[in-house]
This record gives structure tokens, C-alpha cells and sequence, in this order.
């Protein structure tokens, strides 16, 4: 038999990321509390499980990634178990369990893009911010620079398709991106504090 | 109705007719409620909420508006699937989880004019008489989440929303419920288990469609955004003045996102079934770039079989007589290319040129299906990873010429043996692929021809890359 760790300890393990010092560390408030119980509220009574997303939204958003033990609470706060959240983190490609950097690049990497350049250039954010292209793959798409400033995940289509290649910084798109367009970014989105 | 500019650069082609995009790049508009009332907006609301439930269902029936998500289903139609003296709340959920590669429509309404969806639906809402509604928003869109959601709170300021809208007695609420980056999540019923908190596997359907057992197990209606937004139009113009316009079997506009190897790729609102694909590629979006010819069409998303642009096709004349003409003949409209083995799908036009390698392209979309497959039936599961395989051995030259016949037969045994459409969508494209552009995945396998016994080494060697049986 392999030596590999099973789904679930993979899941728990520490997976430690220079992005961490970006964001605050998941702890339990009465606001976090307070928050999730409002989007619980959204939900009609007795299904609460379906703030699962809408949480797992929440503290991502906060603190850039959903660490181990902030799946027990979301469990608790919507009176789920924390398998059934551990299930749903696992699934989405857009939940990270480990955290990224400061500046998250999404680069498109589906038909239209890579038709328009895409893959040439998801190489050259790679060789900008220090990531090795090959760290890269389907059990780790995400990759994060040494100093923690950025990261980058190829993704598929963010439904830009006409106007391609399309790179996402955080929340914002930006099209018909160039490796000049890159130089720019980078520069600019370094100088912010 | 005053006259529209819009942004210098991207004013509509003469040829396209724009209503769900009219103010979409329109010179000083923005998200706001105040801008979309200045338009005309949600006066259709205050029509449609005087007239009895069932009436908006049927003028939705006679328009004749057909579901612009892929699938084509009528939207009136499966309105009227709710069982009959049901007594379980309604659901209404709106399909804004446009993840098909090539389609970008449903991006600019929620961006951009927000509340021309929130109106629609608010109207489909009552037809249905559901008094909860969820926006079910890709994750890729988090601005457009914000907008929606300020936009809900504008419209309940103005009372078009929550309770007792426009005194009507009529309460409805209505949510923005993010996803996270699944393709699946666009397939109706894995949309529905994404809301309920669940990984969204698709359920099984028939015989319960989720118009009769849906969300939290009642009756659900999922409806995509652009037919939403069709919903305004037909109840603003009529529903027979909406059938009256385009194609007989799909009427209305439709708006086409075109996107690769063209000079002006980009989206258009068009009236169903008046142009064709060439009229379409070449005076609207200008034809392919200098020096270069097309190759070939992806006419509906990426799931939609392939299109060569110089096979001959056969269509027969109303008289019995049989015509040959190209793919650029084909009417734009919903059936039209279906006769010929596509779909038009979802709207999203993918063209490339003749500089492009077609085994290449299958390998891209084959790694698309291969991550998105959500990994509950064993042929999507197995399956689709074992194309990518093959599709890029053959690209890297290490594939032999029975690889090609094995990847088709890979896509054969997924093809309706899945719990949702998936299993079509991912084995169409390897299918068209492999069978219209043959000789160019063969053309990939010389390179282990070219060992055949030169010496007693490669004879040796080809033992192990060709099975002999």
C-alpha cells in the first residue's frame, strides 16, 4: 500500500503558506458569530445547512482560506456536522485550504483564453512573482510566491470569453491582459500598502 | 423613447437588434434603480402584477420563448409543470452560473443592468407564485454579487420587492447565493443541491423534474438570466407580438458571444434566425485575421459539437430537391444547425482559424471536463480523465493511430450513461473532434510509425507503444 495520507487528514494536516501573514488567523468571535447567524436567517427555517457556501464565503473573504478548525464551527453554525462541511470545502474549486497570497491571480486557462494567449502568459505570471509553473498541478493548483505577496491558480472559464486572455486579481477582471499589462499590475498592486 | 449613445468603440452593429443589451455599454447609465426607471423600468411589473397569475404563465406560453441556458426548453411550458393543487411553498431560482466555455452573456446583464433581471424575475416569481428566490451567482462574479445585492435592497426601498409588493398582496424575497467555481453548479438539479448546503452531485431525473420536486423538495423552477430577462420583454411587447419576431420555433433576439480567431470578437444581440453563421463571422465580426482562413466553429458552447467550415453539407429544399451548402449558411437560430449534428446551445460561438491545431484544442477542452467533472458516475468520473490522457499523448507525438478510435470509443461509452447531461457535453466535443478531423490526430501518430523495424531496436521498441492483436 501507498504511503499517502487519507482525504481527511490531508484535509486537516498544517499547510503552512507564506500568505498567512496577510490575514488575520480564524478565531471565533461574537461579530464572526453574529454574521453567520444573519446569513443563516436569509435561509428558510430547518434547512440552515444552506448557509454552508454563504459562510464558507465569509470567512474566506476574511481570512483567505478555511483552515482546519474553522470547519467544526461552521458545522455549528449551521447545524451540520463537520464532514458534511469538510465534503462541501473539498468540492469547490473555489474554496482554498491552504492560504494564498495577498494579491490571488486567476488566470484563465480555457479554450477562448488559451486560443488568445492564455497559457503563454499564466508562464509569465509565474516567472514574475517566483512560482515555479511545474509546483502546479491538479492536487495543487494554487501556488504561492516565497514572500507571500501573491499567488496565482489557473481556473477555468470566467465567462470573458470574447475579450481573452482574462487574469482575476482578488475580485477584479481584467481582459485582453498582456505581459506589459502584467508588469503594470504588478507594479501597481505591489505599491498599494 | 429618447435616442441611446453608447461608448465610443462599442456601439452595437447596425445589424443587431439590442433589447436585453440596450443598455449594456450605453453612454452615463449605471446599476442604479434610478437609472433603470428613467428607462421604463419596472413599469412592466406594475402590468404584469394586475393580471391573474395564470395569464402571465399563458402570454409566456403563446410567445413562444424558449429557456436561452442551452437546453432550449420552453420557459412557459415548464412553468406549468408545478403539480396541480400542490400545497408546498415555490421555489424560482435563477441560472446565473454561466460556466459553459464560450458563452458570456448573462456577465454583462448582472454587471451592468442589474434590475432588468431582478424585474423579470420578480414577474416570473408571480407567475409561478414562488415567495422565495435565489440568484444563484458564479463565484467568478463577486462584484456582480455586491450589485445584485445592493440592487434587491433598492428595489425593496421601492417597494417592488418583500412584502405586499405594489399593494398587491403578493410577498416575495429574493437572495444572491454564491457558488464556488464548480461547472456542474450551471446543471439545474447540482444547482439546487449547491443550495441546500449539499456537494452539488446532479440527481436523477426523470421521472422528478424539479418543477415538481426541487429545492428543499419542493416544486422548483430554474430558470437561466437572459430568459429572465426575455420574460420582461414578452410581457412588455406582448406575447404574440414577441412570437411574430424571428424564427418560427425560437422567437425573439438572441445574444451571441463570439470568441476566437476573428477581427472582432465580442457579444451580439440578434433577431433568432436573421443572419446566418457566415453573415454572423464575416460582416459582423469581420471576417478571420489577415492572412488566414476559418477552420472550423464550436456553434454553442463548448460542449457543442464541432463544425468544419469546408464540409459539404446537405439540406433539402422545400420542393424535395437536395442543396449543398457550408456551415456559413445556417440560419442563427435555436434548430436550425441541430440538423446538422450541433447544437447552438447557450449562444457562444468559439471560431478558429486555419493556424490552429485541432488535437490541441480536444486536448484543452478535454483537461476543462476532466477537472469539472463532479466525480459521481464512474464513466464521467473514469472517463474523462482517461481522454485527457489519451488526446495528450497523441498531442505530445507519443500516441498510435488506434489512440484516435480508442479516444472516440472513451467518449461513446460515457455519452448516456451519466445521471446528468455531463456525460453528453464532454463526449460530443471528442466525438466531432476525432471523427471530422481525423486526419490531423492521425497525422500526430507518424511520429511512431516512422519507427516501424528500421532496425531490430525500434521493432522492439514498438512492441510496447502499438498493441498488435
Amino acid at each position: 500500500m501507498s504511503e499517502q495520507p487519507n482525504a481527511i487528514d490531508a484535509l486537516t494536516a498544517a499547510k503552512p503558506s507564506p500568505g498567512e501573514k496577510y490575514f488575520p488567523k480564524f478565531e471565533v468571535t461574537k461579530e464572526l458569530t453574529e454574521e453567520a447567524a444573519k446569513l443563516v436567517a436569509l435561509y428558510p427555517e430547518g434547512k440552515e445547512q444552506s448557509a454552508v457556501l454563504p459562510i464558507i464565503h465569509m470567512i474566506q473573504e476574511k481570512h483567505g482560506y478555511i483552515c482546519p478548525e474553522a470547519m467544526p464551527w461552521i458545522a455549528e453554525m449551521c447545524k451540520s456536522t463537520p464532514i458534511h462541511v469538510a465534503g462541501v470545502v473539498t468540492f469547490y474549486p473555489g474554496i482554498h485550504t491552504s492560504c494564498p497570497g495577498k494579491y490571488h491571480f486567476r488566470v484563465c486557462r480555457t479554450i477562448a483564453c488559451a486560443l488568445s494567449g492564455g497559457e503563454e502568459l499564466m508562464a509569465y505570471i509565474c516567472g514574475k512573482i517566483g512560482v515555479d509553473p511545474a509546483s502546479l498541478t491538479d492536487e495543487h493548483p494554487m501556488a504561492v510566491s516565497p514572500d507571500g505577496l501573491w499567488s496565482i491558480e489557473p481556473v477555468e472559464c470566467l465567462a470573458n470569453c470574447g475579450f481573452g486572455p482574462n487574469v482575476m486579481i482578488n475580485d477584479t477582471l481584467y481582459s485582453q491582459v498582456t505581459p506589459k499589462m502584467i508588469d503594470k499590475l504588478i507594479s501597481e498592486y505591489s505599491k498599494k500598502d | 423613447m429618447s435616442e441611446i449613445t453608447y461608448i465610443r468603440g462599442r456601439e452595437p452593429h447596425p445589424r443587431e437588434t439590442r433589447r436585453i443589451f440596450r443598455n449594456i455599454d450605453r453612454e452615463g447609465y449605471n446599476p442604479s434603480i434610478k437609472c433603470f426607471m428613467e428607462d421604463g423600468g419596472y413599469e412592466t411589473l406594475k402590468k404584469a402584477i394586475k393580471m391573474e397569475p395564470a395569464d402571465v404563465v399563458n402570454e409566456v406560453k403563446k410567445s413562444g420563448l424558449r429557456g436561452r441556458g442551452g437546453a432550449g426548453f420552453p420557459t412557459g411550458v415548464k412553468w406549468t409543470f408545478i403539480p396541480k393543487g400542490n400545497t408546498k411553498p415555490v421555489y424560482l431560482v435563477c441560472n446565473c452560473d454561466e460556466s459553459e466555455p464560450g458563452t458570456f452573456k448573462d456577465r454583462f446583464v448582472v454587471h451592468q443592468d442589474p434590475h432588468q433581471l431582478l424585474e423579470g424575475m420578480i414577474i416570473a416569481c408571480y407567475a409561478v407564485q414562488a415567495h422565495f428566490g435565489v440568484i444563484y451567482m458564479r463565484e467568478e462574479f463577486p462584484e456582480a454579487a455586491k450589485i445584485m445585492q445592493n440592487a434587491i435592497e433598492e428595489a425593496k426601498k421601492k417597494k417592488f420587492l418583500g412584502k405586499n409588493i405594489l399593494k398587491s398582496g403578493f410577498d416575495l424575497e429574493i437572495i444572491v447565493h454564491r457558488g464556488a467555481g464548480a461547472y456542474i453548479c450551471g446543471e439545474e438539479t447540482g444547482l439546487i443541491n449547491s443550495i441546500e448546503g449539499l456537494r452539488p452531485y446532479p440527481r436523477i431525473k426523470p421521472p422528478f423534474f424539479p418543477a415538481a420536486i426541487g429545492l428543499y423538495g419542493c416544486p422548483t423552477i430554474v430558470n437561466n438570466v437572459e430568459s429572465l430577462c426575455q420574460v420582461r420583454q414578452v410581457l412588455m411587447r406582448g406575447g404574440e407580438a414577441f412570437a411574430a419576431e424571428g424564427a418560427q420555433r425560437s422567437p425573439g433576439t438572441r445574444i451571441i458571444g463570439v470568441s476566437g480567431d476573428v477581427r472582432r470578437p465580442g457579444y451580439y444581440e440578434i433577431i433568432s434566425g436573421s443572419i446566418t453563421y457566415g453573415e454572423l463571422l464575416y460582416d459582423i465580426c469581420g471576417g478571420p485575421k489577415r492572412g488566414r482562413k476559418f477552420k472550423a466553429i464550436i456553434p454553442g458552447g463548448a460542449s457543442a459539437k464541432v463544425m468544419r467550415c469546408d464540409e459539404v453539407l446537405k439540406d433539402r429544399n422545400p420542393d424535395g430537391t437536395v442543396r449543398e451548402m457550408s456551415v456559413f449558411d445556417i440560419p442563427l437560430d435555436l434548430d436550425s444547425i441541430a440538423k446538422f449534428g450541433s447544437m447552438s446551445g447557450s449562444g457562444g460561438v468559439i471560431v478558429m482559424d486555419d493556424s490552429r491545431s485541432m488535437p490541441k484544442v480536444l486536448n484543452n477542452l478535454n483537461r476543462f471536463f476532466a477537472w469539472e467533472s463532479c466525480g459521481q458516475c464512474s464513466p464521467c468520473r473514469e472517463g474523462n480523465p482517461w481522454m485527457l490522457k489519451l488526446s495528450t499523448r497523441i498531442c505530445e507525438g507519443k500516441g498510435s493511430p488506434e489512440d484516435v478510435d480508442l479516444l472516440k470509443s472513451v467518449a461513446d461509452n460515457i455519452c448516456g450513461r451519466t445521471v446528468c447531461a455531463f456525460g453528453e457535453a464532454c463526449s460530443w466535443p471528442t466525438q466531432a473532434f476525432t471523427t471530422k478531423f481525423r486526419e490531423e490526430f492521425l497525422a500526430l501518430t507518424k511520429p511512431i510509425n516512422a519507427l516501424k523495424a528500421h532496425s531490430p531496436e525500434t521493432a522492439e521498441a514498438r512492441k510496447y507503444l502499438i498493441r498488435e492483436d
